[in-house]
């Protein structure tokens, strides 16, 4: 580990290498790619909740000029015969393609049901019209806690609830039921001097990214399919484009192309099996493109929930026991993040009595996808209300009762793990400090709110390769696409070993084919695992360089030392020879030096923020305006601080809107009725006062160079914070996201 | 989206004659940006679409302090607030050209665009009623005007005849002591439909203390916007208090007839209207106040 160590590249701020394309727009997105022969595809949707599909015509499409194929479940491998082959998982298989095109059932407005090819995106779009479907429409059931009732419509006549390991006999909309214990929670209460007990419900948000989803796909003679896409991770779109083709990964190769955004929405996929169904269809290459309508409504949001939360405390505010029920809209199929919810809601705190349930329902909205550390942002904006209202009755500064209660290295989380050194106690400590905390507030209407959180991050499995230039530069070859920076981040780790700029990388995002297994980006765990990846890389083209130091001084490699870009030659003869004047020696000392490095980590590291916000209400209209926001954060080490003030900036502007107008409104027939990024309301920059990243540095033991992920942690904290502000404001506590004006006004009594 | 034809006229008689001609295939399109935005996301059927942009009219930007303004159906909003007497003399209306989109719509948004697409919503609205605006309409018949509150009657719907087409918009010279304003309620700072839109005009006397006349419209709150004519009518002859203002407010309110929808409660519309009222009208007495 390598604390205070000063480093040459590390935590410097170079321009990132891709940056000069993304802003002249010369940057190839999928959007862009071209290919002779091109076909153009769209996908029909259903325009119900929850229906039953009697019977689908495509012959009038077919009909149409310039429709060149029509493609609907019944071209996908059938995934009823999979179920005797595989028991339990087909189950699974099942949802998985059920979700890219509706077999028996639509389950939400806008599940895909038919899609067509065509010689142009408006004949296409046309051909959509004239397929006829046959719907029996049921009614939907659009609530967490409406489908949890006995007698609630049943999406899946064959879905029963499991709970720690047993299956119920009957079927129901709760998939499953999860249960953390720690200690004794009602010893925990009953050693309480106040117990605080609040109900929270949040909205179904959507990640928002610029980017729609697109994907281009080709078929070969010999049956290679290749696909050109935006996405999170190329060899996940590959495992499950295989998976629901029943196609070998073997013969699939996936080229993601630039990325416009995911935040987690990239990662599962939706339209890439129908390209590649539409393309074997006509025998020529397929492109698909969403709208923006298509995006809200046919992929995945982060879930609305139900949270209630019970804390006790004594009065020299020590918490004594911590309580949690956490029910999450999965969508139209489990999945949702109620597992990471439950690990992260009271992560932050050492707490020796805990018990968490946490419950995973369907509902007919979309399949729910990840979304910026899936299902924390919303467990916490109950527990860190509760916090606060605790802190606020005992008397106690929120940060003195943070620091109170704070966890450390050796602290157990109520799902098992115990904190390794992380970095909670200095986020609070450095808030604390900060000018922001201290400045006066005192105005009417105006109020400060602060909150933390916490994401565990993920390892997983990274590789990279070097290629090592003659003239001192070198190739890097990953497979991470890039969507915050990481091209730089991860260019700047192998820099720092070869003691080179990190101008002298040349990094490059390459497809399947042409890189070793690289999971996806997020889980913040790039920039940690795949840099990790490049370090190891790095080390490994440096042995090799050594080694081809001592064959030019005719020495044994164990008198060559590397340092600062120099080899030098010890005990005995005085060599030396910069790194790159050895890479113009390649050739006489052996040929081409490529380095490879492969990881699969286990020290990700936990992360924690602390986030201050200053806001106004007006209490005619119910508007909040944020005046000032600052966000601490525990980088571990950061790589870039500009991309990692990037992150903690978007993270908590993302919040911000999740906090104050995002979320889907529904009819009652259950149709997103603002599915467009006029009346989706996002913060635009006039909603926003310039976001203060405040980076703290608590090396991650679990890393060369100390990094901890993130991305994720910084969309934790906001929605506590801004509902505590608004307390601070008015004195109301707000227990429903988000918190839009019309709320507000009806909190204060105004409507 | 499905095809259709674009033609270029050349003078008001050509567009007419071709719009009566077509009948309700075509559309006129002056900047566009709500008739492709609604032609693309197929919300709208339309096989003829006729750019107006090259008749001399209805590019007509011309201000008169004695006879006022006229205002080319197709003039963009940016051009209107750059002109200083049109800022000094309408600022209810410039309030409104400065909100519509953000910069780039402005480029290209015309006033004329803004009425024609009879949006309930529409910012244009209520500053051209509470100005007194009329609409010279140009058709098979002959030209006629009719004020801007007749002009609209549901929701996208206008007092339009087949092959009718608006060529200018008239406001009369603004009165001694008099000013306007225009706000709406939106949840965020831009990029957003009005929730709830509330113009005002008031001219005063010369001691700056009474109210000689004044009107009000409202934006959002009923299938067309509304003169709140009542409200306007007992604000006459009135000392500026705040008990006078809170009056004409509720008269505003009475008249609402909102809905709810995705941009808002049918409570809460009622309750901004009342806001929003007295914000404008004590903008509008600002202004008179604080101008030379
Ligand atoms: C991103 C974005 C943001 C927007 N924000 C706002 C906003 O904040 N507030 C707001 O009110 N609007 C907003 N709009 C809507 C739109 O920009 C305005 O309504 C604009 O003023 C329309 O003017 P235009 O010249 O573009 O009209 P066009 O789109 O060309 O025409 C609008 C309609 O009027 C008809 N028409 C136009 N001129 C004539 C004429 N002379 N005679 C007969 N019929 C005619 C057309 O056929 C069409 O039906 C926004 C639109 C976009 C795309």
């Amino acid at each position: 580990m390598t604390e205070n160590k000063e480093y040459k590249v590390v935590g410097t701020r170079p321009i990132r290498h891709d940056g000069v394309d993304k802003v002249t727009g010369r940057a190839l997105y999928g959007a862009d790619f071209q290919i002779a022969g091109l076909l153009h595809g769209r996908v029909l949707r259903s325009p119900h909740a929850h229906a039953r599909i009697l019977s689908i015509d495509t012959s009038r499409a077919e009909a149409l000029p310039g429709v060149k194929g029509v493609v609907t479940a019944q071209d996908l491998p059938s995934a009823e015969d999979r179920i005797a082959d595989l028991g339990e998982g087909a189950v699974n298989l099942k949802h998985l393609c059920d979700n890219i095109l509706a077999s028996d059932k639509v389950l939400y407005t806008g599940h895909a049901v038919a899609a067509v090819a065509a010689t142009s995106p408006h004949i296409a779009e046309e051909a959509c019209k004239l397929i006829d479907v046959e719907y029996e429409v049921l009614s939907p059931v659009l609530e967490v806690r409406q489908a949890m009732e006995p007698d609630a419509p049943l999406l899946h006549e064959t879905l029963k609830t499991t709970s720690m390991g047993e299956t119920a006999d009957e079927p129901s909309n709760v998939a499953s039921h999860i249960q953390h214990t720690l200690g004794d929670p009602e010893k925990g209460f009953a050693e309480a001097d106040i117990i605080i007990e609040r109900d929270f419900v949040t909205g179904t948000v959507h990640q928002g990214y610029i980017e729609p989803h697109n994907a281009t796909a080709h078929f070969n003679q010999d049956g290679h399919l290749t696909i050109w896409c935006s996405t999170q991770g190329a060899f996940t779109v590959r495992e499950q484009v295989a998976e629901i083709l029943q196609y070998p990964i073997s013969k699939i190769k996936v080229v993601p192309m630039e990325i416009g955004g995911g935040f987690g929405g990239k990662i599962s996929v939706y339209i890439k099996p129908v390209a590649a169904l539409l393309a074997k269809k006509t025998g020529k290459p397929v492109k698909v493109l969403m709208n923006r309508t298509d995006v809200f409504e046919g992929t995945g949001p982060t879930p609305a929930s139900y949270i209630r939360v019970k804390m006790g405390a004594t009065k020299a505010g020590k918490i004594t026991a911590a309580e949690a029920y956490l029910a999450f809209e999965g969508g139209a199929y489990p999945g949702s993040p109620v597992g990471p919810g439950a690990m992260c809601i009271f992560a932050p705190y050492s707490i020796e009595n805990v018990i968490i349930d946490g419950y995973d329902v369907v509902v007919n909205k979309p399949k729910t996808a990840p979304y910026r550390a899936p299902g924390a942002p919303n467990a916490a904006f109950g527990s860190e209300t509760v916090i606060d209202e605790l802190a606020e009755k005992l008397g106690i500064d929120p940060l003195e009762f943070r620091l109170i209660n704070g966890a450390k290295e050796g602290d157990r989380r109520a799902d098992g793990p115990v904190h390794p050194r992380i970095g909670f106690i200095e986020t609070v400590e450095t808030a604390k400090a900060h000018p922001h905390y201290t400045a006066p507030n005192g105005k009417k209407h105006h109020g400060r709110g602060i909150a933390s959180g916490y994401w565990f991050n993920i390892g997983l499995e990274s590789s990279v390769t070097i290629n090592v230039n003659a003239d001192g530069t070198i190739n890097l070859i990953e497979g991470s696409t890039d969507i915050g920076g990481t091209r730089a981040s991860i260019a700047m780790q192998a820099a720092e070993v070869l003691g080179i700029p990190a101008e002298s990388v040349n990094p490059s995002v390459v497809d399947t084919n042409s890189v070793g297994y690289t999971a996806v980006t997020g889980g913040s765990r790039t920039t940690y695992a795949t840099g990790y990846a490049a370090y190891e890389a790095a080390q490994d083209v440096k042995r090799k360089m050594i080694e081809r130091a001592a064959k030019l001084w005719e020495v044994d490699v164990s008198n060559v030392q590397f340092e600062d870009g120099l080899f030098s030659s010890i005990n005995g003869k005085e060599e030396q020879i910069s790194f790159r004047d050895l890479c113009g020696q390649l050739s006489q000392t052996g040929g081409p030096v490529v380095g490879s490095g492969t990881v699969n980590p286990g020290g990700a590291g936990g992360a924690y923020a602390t986030h201050v916000v200053d806001l106004m209400v007006d209490e005619e209209t119910g508007k909040v305006e944020i005046l000032r926001y600052t966000a601490v954060q525990d980088a571990g080490k950061a790589i870039h601080p500009s991309y990692v003030e990037g992150q903690i900036q978007g993270g908590a502007v993302q919040g911000i809107g999740w906090a104050l107008n995002e979320e889907y409104i529904y009819n009652a027939e259950g149709t997103m009725t603002n599915a467009s990024f006029l009346d989706y309301r996002m913060p635009t920059c006039l909603d926003l006062p310039m976001i203060d990243a405040v980076i703290v540095e608590v090396p991650n033991p679990g890393h060369p160079y100390g990094v901890r992920g993130v991305g994720e942690v910084p969309i934790v904290p906001p929605m506590a914070a801004i509902a505590n502000a608004i307390y601070d404001a008015i004195g109301i506590r707000m227990t429903e996201l988000p918190m839009s004006p019309d709320r507000l006004l009806k909190a204060m009594g105004k409507i | 989206m499905r095809d259709f034809a674009y033609i270029t006229a050349n003078t008001v008689s050509e567009a007419v004659t071709l719009l009566d001609e077509k009948g309700q295939s075509a559309r006129i399109l002056a900047g566009g940006t709500d008739l492709i935005v609604q032609v693309r996301e197929a919300r709208r059927d339309v096989d003829w679409m006729i750019d107006i942009k090259s008749i001399p009219e209805v590019n007509v930007l011309d201000y008169n302090a004695d006879t006022g303004l006229t205002l080319g159906a197709a003039v963009e909003c940016y051009k209107i607030y750059a002109v200083d007497e049109i800022c000094d003399a309408y600022p209810g209306l410039v309030d409104a050209t400065k909100i519509i989109g953000g910069t780039a719509i402005q480029g290209r948004a015309a006033v004329g665009g803004n009425l024609c697409n009879a949006s309930p919503a529409a910012d244009c609205i209520p500053p051209l009623i509470v100005l007194n605006a009329s609409c010279v309409i140009a058709g098979p018949n002959g030209a006629r005007e009719l004020p801007v509150e007749q002009f609209c009657t549901g929701p996208g719907q206008t007092a339009f005849d087949n092959g009718e087409m608006l060529v200018s918009l008239k406001i009369p010279a603004p009165a001694n002591n008099s000013s306007s304003f225009y706000l709406r309620f939106i949840p965020r700072n831009e990029m957003d439909i009005a929730v709830v839109g509330a113009g005002a005009s008031v001219t005063l006397d010369d001691a700056k203390q009474t109210i000689v006349s004044a009107r009000i419209a409202l934006g959002a709150v009923a299938p067309t916007p509304l003169f709140a004519e009542e409200a306007s009518a007992l604000l006459a002859g009135r000392e500026v208090s705040d008990a006078a203002i809170d009056e004409a407010a509720q008269a505003a309110q009475s008249i609402a007839r909102p809905i709810s929808d995705m941009r808002g409660t049918a409570e809460q519309r009622t309750h901004l209207v009342g806001v929003l009222t007295r914000r404008a009208l004590n903008g509008a007495i600002q202004r008179i106040r604080d101008a030379a």
